[in-house]
């Protein structure tokens, strides 16, 4: 089985980020970048299902600029065997790179997608649930753990109440979850091997997808900062408080 | 800096970031706080290691080696100079000096160490021959066909007991235009056999955890074949080794200097004294300017010295100058660093104390700042005769 890999490059989780003066996003100029750790866990778990043999080939694709090729060639490192770069300069929304994804898997009919669950970025938690959508194939999102069997994987998914087994037909769309497995750092005979795998270059226009953005950014700021609490002196004073400040209860 | 890196470079800092993080900084405090790594997690370090290449990452891929250039090995280093040298130590870098093996050395010396199943002492420093390498008093006298060793060394640093020693000793003395000269020749002298013997050096300071060894031989007997290279030829041969020891240690200061100085800001930012953080005081900030600074500086000069290596073109100055500057930057991140930090900077609590005794010994380790001073000096007078 083939299974397709969507990798995205955004900061570093470690980096603090800053709002740009003129409020328009975030600050991305001079800023570490890595790959997704969602979809850290996404290549992971493909190379896991590779070792146990359910997997013959893993395709890592990134979409955005051309830097997003490292992200590709991390993805090669720690054991995917090629590569497909969609390159555009053009904001993304989730629309749009679930429309390019499905346009990536009409040509290459893989068995299974992984992605991430989410983007630590924007946080959209959409594109694996759009791309199912249009590929009208079933989806199982946020799995904490998998397991392909026989034309179906079983997956164990984390929700609110707790945690859900389902079974999907595949091919199937697959998110990931933090507790899916820990990603492996690539090895250095993997770093080399990695040079020699082969990335594709392609771009919206040649998929025949218009990306343009559905939604407008009007205006990004910081969070307000959070005020330190308060210490009150009995259950008593803490309800009064609640109900004539707070106005909660 | 990042831009002066390839692709592969960056992966490779990236993974050995993540594997010093999760597999050698969770036993720092405590393999400092024993003098020693114990036996099972320097296996298991070991083991990591060879699973993820890290280990002979510098001898070439044709043996099994990792096979990196200068330029990729000084960022493994750096990477690794966060940590302690008692745990990075079982992330061995044998000897590139036992690539001089021939014949059924190849076998029973070169090849075993790159699999990590046999170890090397480097055993060229005595307790009268430490900068003065010269009076060296290990002796080898040719007895038919073997040669008798008698002599001790000092100093030899190992995070565990080596199987084997590349021992150099004086076999001869040869006259030079410039007098007569000890001629030098490397052995390779298994541990085990008669007459060698081996003790744990005492306890230092800095790098805690690393062991350093006392080597004696008394009638050591070895055959003619133990000779690692040519007879006579032994320092030339450690040399090159040498030289480019010279720049791990300065890419290892740079490491331990990133980490001090992420320490250093960390507090800075968050400790408050009379209502604000200390950071907004010129006192705290200019250090912290002062220190970013000469790390950057040093990293450069550790970067030009590495990629002339790869080049062809490293002098003895360039390995020299990267070592002196980073070795003295570490020194005074690491004084700023405790000073910031206040009376908590000198506590046990915290890592600040243990890097700043670490790094007093990267002013003495692999040549003093004052041999490279002395390398420095000899580079820009010995064009004018003096």
């Amino acid at each position: 089985m083939k299974v397709l890999i969507a990798v995205k490059r955004v900061i570093d989780f470690n980096v603090k980020i800053r709002v740009k003066s003129d409020n328009s996003g975030i600050e991305t100029a001079n800023v570490k970048m890595s790959m997704n750790p969602f979809d850290e866990i996404a290549v992971e778990e493909a190379i896991r299902l590779k070792e146990a043999g359910t997997a013959d080939e893993l395709v890592a694709v990134s979409i955005g600029t051309a830097q997003s090729s490292e992200t590709i060639r991390t993805a090669l490192a720690m054991g995917a065997d090629r590569g497909i770069l969609v390159e555009t300069d053009a904001e993304l929304q989730p629309l749009a790179v679930a429309k390019l994804l499905k346009a990536i898997v009409d040509k290459e009919n893989p068995g299974m997608v992984v992605v991430g669950k989410q983007a630590i970025d924007d946080d959209a938690n959409q594109t694996g649930q759009m791309l199912a959508a249009l590929l009208g194939w079933p989806q199982g999102t946020f799995a904490s753990k998998l397991e392909p069997a026989d034309g179906t994987a079983t997956l164990v998914r984390e929700v609110d109440d707790g945690l859900q087994t389902i079974q999907v037909k595949l091919p199937a769309v697959i998110s990931t979850d933090l507790r899916l497995n820990e990603p492996r750092y690539a090895s250095l005979p993997n770093i080399m091997k990695a040079k020699k795998k082969p990335i594709d270059t392609t771009t919206p226009d040649e998929l025949g997808v218009d990306v343009t953005p559905r939604l407008e950014t009007i205006n990004v700021v910081e969070p307000p900062v959070r005020e330190a609490g308060e210490i009150v002196a009995d259950a008593a004073q803490l309800i009064d408080k609640l109900k004539n400040e707070a106005k909660v209860i | 800096m990042d831009y002066l890196y390839t692709d592969e470079q960056r992966m490779l800092v990236s993974s050995i970031r993540a594997f010093v993080e999760q597999e050698l900084r969770p036993h720092e405090a405590e393999t400092d706080q024993l003098g020693y790594v114990p036996e099972e997690l320097g296996k298991q370090i070991v083991k990591k290691a060879l699973e993820m290449g890290f280990y002979a990452a510098n001898l070439p891929e044709e043996i099994g080696g990792g096979g990196l250039d200068y330029a990729s090995l000084a960022l493994m280093e750096r990477e690794f100079g966060k940590t302690t040298y008692g745990l990075h130590g079982f992330v061995h870098r044998p000897s590139e000096i036992l690539m001089a093996c021939e014949g059924d050395q190849i076998e029973e010396y070169l090849l075993p160490c790159v699999r990590a199943e046999r170890k090397e002492f480097f055993a060229l420093t005595e307790p009268g021959a430490g900068s003065d390498i010269m009076s060296m008093q290990t002796r080898a006298e040719r007895d038919g066909d073997d040669w008798i060793i008698n002599g001790s060394k000092h100093f030899i640093s190992s995070p565990v007991q080596a199987d084997f020693a590349i021992l150099f000793a004086i076999t001869g003395i040869e006259e030079t235009p410039r007098g007569p000269r000890k001629q030098v020749t490397a052995f390779l002298v298994d541990t085990g056999l008669e007459g060698f013997a081996i003790e744990r050096g005492p306890r230092c300071a800095a790098q805690r955890a690393y062991r350093t060894f006392q080597l004696s031989f008394d009638n050591v007997r070895v055959p003619h074949g133990k000779i690692l290279g040519e007879e006579g030829k032994g320092l030339d041969l450690a040399g090159k080794w040498l030289k480019m020891g010279r720049v791990w240690v300065a890419a290892g200061c740079c490491g331990k200097a990133e980490r001090l100085l992420g320490l250093a800001i960390e507090w800075a930012a968050s400790r408050k004294q009379f209502g604000q953080p200390i950071g907004k005081f010129q006192g705290t900030s200019f250090k912290l300017a002062d220190m970013a600074t000469e790390l950057r500086a040093a990293d450069l000069l550790v970067m030009n010295a590495a990629r002339k290596a790869d080049l062809g073109i490293m002098e003895d100055d360039d390995a020299a100058m990267a070592k002196l500057f980073a070795a003295e930057m570490v020194g005074r991140v690491a004084d700023n660093t405790v000073q910031i930090y206040g009376g908590m900077g000198l506590m046990e609590d915290l890592p600040v104390e243990r890097l700043w005794r670490d790094a007093r010994l990267d002013r003495i380790w692999d040549g003093t700042s004052e041999i490279q001073r002395h390398i420095i000096s000899r580079s820009l007078l010995r064009p004018h005769g003096a």
